[in-house]
């Protein structure tokens, strides 16, 4: 029999503050963390939450996924002694970008002062594996450990991984996230030049006036178990993770394939890899950017995957509304909030969404939260989508814990 | 670089290592590195503010030696005549 992977923990910070409690219920409210045309973590202050050493190393991608990983890791009740042995524990914590602010710092000392004058924490601190090292030492988690590239997909792929790493045996916990602090000049302007950002600065996917994403930074954490050590131990269970799937377009490097074959496919296989069908899915927390492309290509593929009656019968709303466009921390950090949903049975709602657009035409959860209508009696079901710039495609399975 | 003292030197490693992360009061001549967490990635950016300062270059093989805060001061004020 498979090895079930229930979550025990939660973390994320985010533009709408520390911690995934202020995520979620302040999403849920309706509020929204950007501001000027960002999502910015304003409330992420690293000298009141790190140590001089971990701010000096670290760069803020890091500073954000240590954080986001202490909460998870207390949240399970970890905090001391792992409950595993540690060569059982794994650690993936993706970026999309890695850490570029240091990159940028290092390069104006490369050319102001020359190479010998450059930070020997340059490289170490910038690698896109550096987030991941960071909150394997800090907890001292021994199993297989890296990092998981796919632009924004990043932290859905992470949980992919971790998923299938239990589930074969290879761990008996994960703590895995995603990371991204991206909001630097070189990210604006080239996220600029390619004109994917909103000129308004307004981040309303689904939205007829939508016109481009808005860049937000931060990071999301979850504490996977296998089901049976969890119970074991009498771990508190948030809910579990059931499905993963992930196709590729093979198409371009940045637009979306315009039939959504690639896509419908990854919601597919994730709910044949959850072993349920479209009509046990009782909400979809949607990738939904707030491009003009995205918003009505992942709609498309939602009516292809789930069947048009059940599509238009799921509630839908995205995280991004809220918070923006965490880049390769958004997969993990809408994973946070979708978990929290699934068990306050409550859906927060897509913030600003009023003007309906005819290709995008289900129902978007628009005005404020509404209670979350299961289906079939059973701890409800969620599927969470991830689409990226090179033609990643992933869906997540999520089931709420027993209430 | 001859007006350079041992007190001026040990003043500015002092105020160098403790922005590394170890409070200035826990750091003497007689610290050790490995007591005040201080690692070779450390001490490279230490070597940069020396020569930056001093003048004075420290090589990989110069820093291997140095077990205490007092051995890198010596080492640089012996170097700065």
């Amino acid at each position: 029999m498979r090895r079930r992977v229930v979550i025990t923990g939660l973390g994320a910070v985010t533009p709408l503050g520390v911690g995934a409690e202020a995520l979620y219920s302040r999403w849920a409210a309706g509020d929204c963390g950007i501001l000027d045309g960002a999502g910015a973590c304003t409330d992420f202050e690293p000298s009141e939450l790190l140590s001089v050493k971990e701010m000096r190393r670290l760069d803020r991608f890091s500073q954000f996924a240590l954080v986001a990983a202490g909460e998870a890791v207390a949240d399970a009740g970890w905090d001391g002694a792992l409950p595993y042995d540690p060569m059982r524990v794994g650690c993936i914590i993706a970026t999309g970008i890695g850490g570029i602010q240091t990159i940028e710092l290092q390069h104006d000392v490369l050319r102001d002062r020359g190479p010998a004058r450059m930070s020997p924490l340059g490289i170490p601190a910038q690698m896109s594996n550096a987030a991941a090292a960071a909150v394997s030492m800090k907890f001292g988690l021994k199993g297989q450990m890296y990092s998981v590239v796919s632009a924004c997909s990043s932290g859905a792929h992470a949980i992919g991984c971790a998923l299938r790493m239990i589930q074969y045996d290879d761990a008996d916990a994960v703590v895995v996230g995603g990371a991204e602090a991206t909001l630097t000049p070189f990210g604006f302007g080239s996220f600029n030049s390619m004109q994917a950002l909103s000129p308004t600065g307004i981040s309303r996917p689904f939205d007829a006036r939508r016109d481009g994403f808005v860049m937000g930074e931060g990071a999301g954490v979850l504490v996977l178990e296998e089901a049976g050590a969890a119970a074991a131990r009498g771990a508190k269970v948030l809910g579990e993770v059931t499905g993963y799937g992930s196709t590729s377009d093979a198409y371009h490097l940045t637009a979306p394939e315009p039939s959504g074959d690639a896509a419908t496919r990854a919601i597919e296989l994730a709910l044949n890899d959850a072993r349920i069908g479209p009509d046990e899915v009782d909400y979809v927390n949607a990738h939904g950017t707030s491009t003009q492309l995205n918003d009505a290509a992942e709609t498309a593929a939602l009516k292809r995957a789930l069947g048009e009656a059940r599509a238009r019968k799921v509630p839908v709303s995205s995280t991004k509304s809220a918070v923006g466009h965490l880049l390769g921390a958004a997969g993990a950090v809408e994973a946070v909030a979708t978990v929290k949903t699934l068990s306050t049975r409550m859906i927060p709602p897509t913030v600003g969404y009023e003007v309906p657009d005819p290709d995008c035409d289900l129902d978007y959860v628009p005005g404020e939260a509404r209670p979350l209508v299961m289906s079939n009696g059973h701890p409800p079901v969620a599927i969470s989508n991830s689409f990226a710039f090179g033609g990643h495609n992933v869906t997540l399975v999520f089931r709420g814990a027993e209430s | 670089m001859a007006t350079v003292t041992a007190e001026q030197v040990e003043a500015r490693v002092v105020e160098t290592l403790a922005s590394f992360g170890p409070d200035a009061d826990q750091i003497t001549r007689g610290s050790t590195f490995e007591e005040l967490d201080i690692d070779s990635l450390d001490l490279v950016e230490l070597a940069q503010v020396v020569e930056d300062d001093y003048g004075v270059v420290l090589k990989g093989d110069d820093m291997k030696e140095l077990k205490t805060v007092g051995d890198a001061i010596d080492l640089i004020v012996s170097r700065a005549d």
